[in-house]
């Protein structure tokens, strides 16, 4: 049964990276628990337009928690209270009438921000352009299972494959660590055939990016995996470390 | 030599330093606490270990040697990691609500330091005998040097003993987050055990607190006594 709420938002308000950026209180009124936490943004946007006042900025494209565009840390989480779930998948009616919830955009060294709640998250695609890809014979599909690949390790590839690369993991981390999200990308390929070719160079490439785009150094607070919509498990980042390792020594013997 | 300093460079190759350096201390404390723990065996038994510690000769030096050196190169390198991180995160959050974090994880650096400096402290205090010169000069009947009454002696003074429990508490928290964070850098925490691994380590590091916390206090409550001097 729906029934509607009456919150107080404090939101981070910021007209670009340049200028200093506020905390600002806004009331949402009539929030149906029905609606989404993004749908109660365009409630509260609605009526600031109406005010004419500008509305909050905010990053969203799917809604259906696939496409990894939304954000914000709420309260204090990143992507809110609800465990394995996007921002876009959080539903108000796990709010409390009454309740003041902080609203604030990833705050990352690597994620510059753009507007109010929206950050450049361009460090991780240019993560993965260095090495987050298969070099494969395009054509025709080829025939089903015409490479084998153990149950145990299509179902590890597929875990990692489900990240979203939405960076929740190093806007909750500490340390502004990117290394679940570089964790799932190498993990992914490395565990099927189709990424055997290129798998030292994926290694060693994704993290010198990594490292080189800012990001900070895991130190195993597993905050990553407390809010990773994708539910991709801390041990990803234990196999990086170990493709890492391996990369790196491959790499220094190749001079055959 | 390149390849050496490009993995140093590296995020994850600072990491691995990190947790074989820490490897090797978890490996030094263990074994130096159940050598310690020889003192509930006698004064016989911890004195002519520590006689056959003492004519190791050079031996002794390249371990002690060893020692030091991934002692230094670990903090060094957290030091440097910590430089990082900080420099990665400039803007900090307004609202913090940690998920998973322990508090062991949170205050590495701080503990860690501590521990460094409480390591110099037990150094002079009982390897150079600096701070009691005179304890070089006590020898049991069997004409070796009584380490085992200058222990005691040394843990009957309090503040030693309170200053003594407190390094001892931050090291084991310290390795609390330590144990299950080596395991992780180093490749092995697989999805299976990851879970044992992380219930395991504070229970190890409380294991190592109580092995190291019961000399300084069967010496303070007299449970143990010192050869007259």
């Amino acid at each position: 049964m729906s029934h509607q709420l009456n919150l107080t938002l404090k939101v981070w308000r910021q007209k670009n990276a340049g200028t200093p950026g506020k905390f600002v209180e806004y009331p949402a009124q009539n929030i149906p628990t029905d609606c989404s936490f993004l749908e109660m943004l365009d409630i509260v946007n609605e009526s600031l337009v109406q005010q004419n006042i500008e509305p909050i900025a905010f990053d969203h494209d799917c809604r259906e928690g696939i496409c990894g565009m939304c954000s914000l840390v709420i309260n204090g989480v990143a992507h809110g209270p609800e465990r394995a779930t996007t921002t876009c998948q959080l539903h108000m009616r796990h709010f409390k009438d009454g309740d003041t919830i902080y609203i604030e955009p990833w705050r990352v060294g690597a994620f510059p921000l753009i507007k109010d709640l929206i950050v450049d998250r361009n460090a991780l695609e240019r993560i993965q352009q260095a090495g987050g890809f298969i070099s494969a014979r395009a054509g025709g599909a080829p025939d089903a299972n015409s490479v084998p690949i153990p149950k145990q390790n299509a179902d590890a590839a597929m875990d990692a494959a489900a990240c979203i690369g939405c960076g929740a993991c190093a806007a909750a981390c500490p340390n502004s660590s990117a290394m679940l999200f570089v964790a799932a990308k190498v993990s992914h390929l490395a565990l099927l055939p189709q990424g055997q070719p290129e798998r030292t160079r994926r290694a060693l490439k994704m993290v010198k990016t990594m490292d080189s785009e800012g990001f900070g150094n895991c130190t195993n607070y597993y905050e990553c995996e407390a809010v990773c919509p994708a539910e991709i498990k801390s041990s990803f980042i234990s196999m990086l470390n170990r493709e890492y390792v391996f990369a790196a020594a491959r790499d220094s013997v190749s001079m055959i | 030599m390149k390849a050496i300093i490009s993995f140093y460079q590296s995020s994850i190759g600072k990491k691995w330093i990190v947790a074989l350096t820490g490897l090797v201390l978890v490996g030094f404390v263990t074994g130096h606490m159940i050598g310690n723990l020889q003192i509930f065996l006698g004064p016989e038994a911890l004195n002519k270990y520590a006689a056959f510690l003492q004519g190791l000769g050079e031996l002794l030096w390249v371990i002690r040697g060893v020692m030091l050196a991934c002692l230094g190169i670990h903090i060094i390198t957290t030091v440097l990691l910590w430089i990082q991180n900080n420099a990665a995160t400039p803007q900090k959050y307004a609202v913090n609500n940690p998920q998973a974090a322990t508090i062991a994880a949170k205050t590495m650096i701080v503990s860690g330091l501590i521990v460094a400096s409480f390591v110099v402290f037990h150094l002079l205090h009982f390897t150079t005998l600096s701070l009691h010169p005179e304890w070089k000069l006590w020898e049991d009947p069997e004409g070796r040097h009584d380490v085992f009454s200058l222990v005691i002696v040394g843990f009957r003074d309090p503040y030693t003993t309170g200053f003594y429990l407190l390094g001892l508490f931050l090291l084991c928290l310290h390795l609390s987050h330590g144990i299950q964070s080596f395991i992780q850098t180093l490749g092995v925490r697989t999805r299976k055990i990851a879970e044992p691994i992380s219930f395991a380590s504070p229970y190890i590091a409380g294991l190592i607190f109580l092995g190291y916390a019961s000399i300084p206090m069967a010496s303070i409550l007299h449970l143990i006594n010192p050869l007259p001097h």
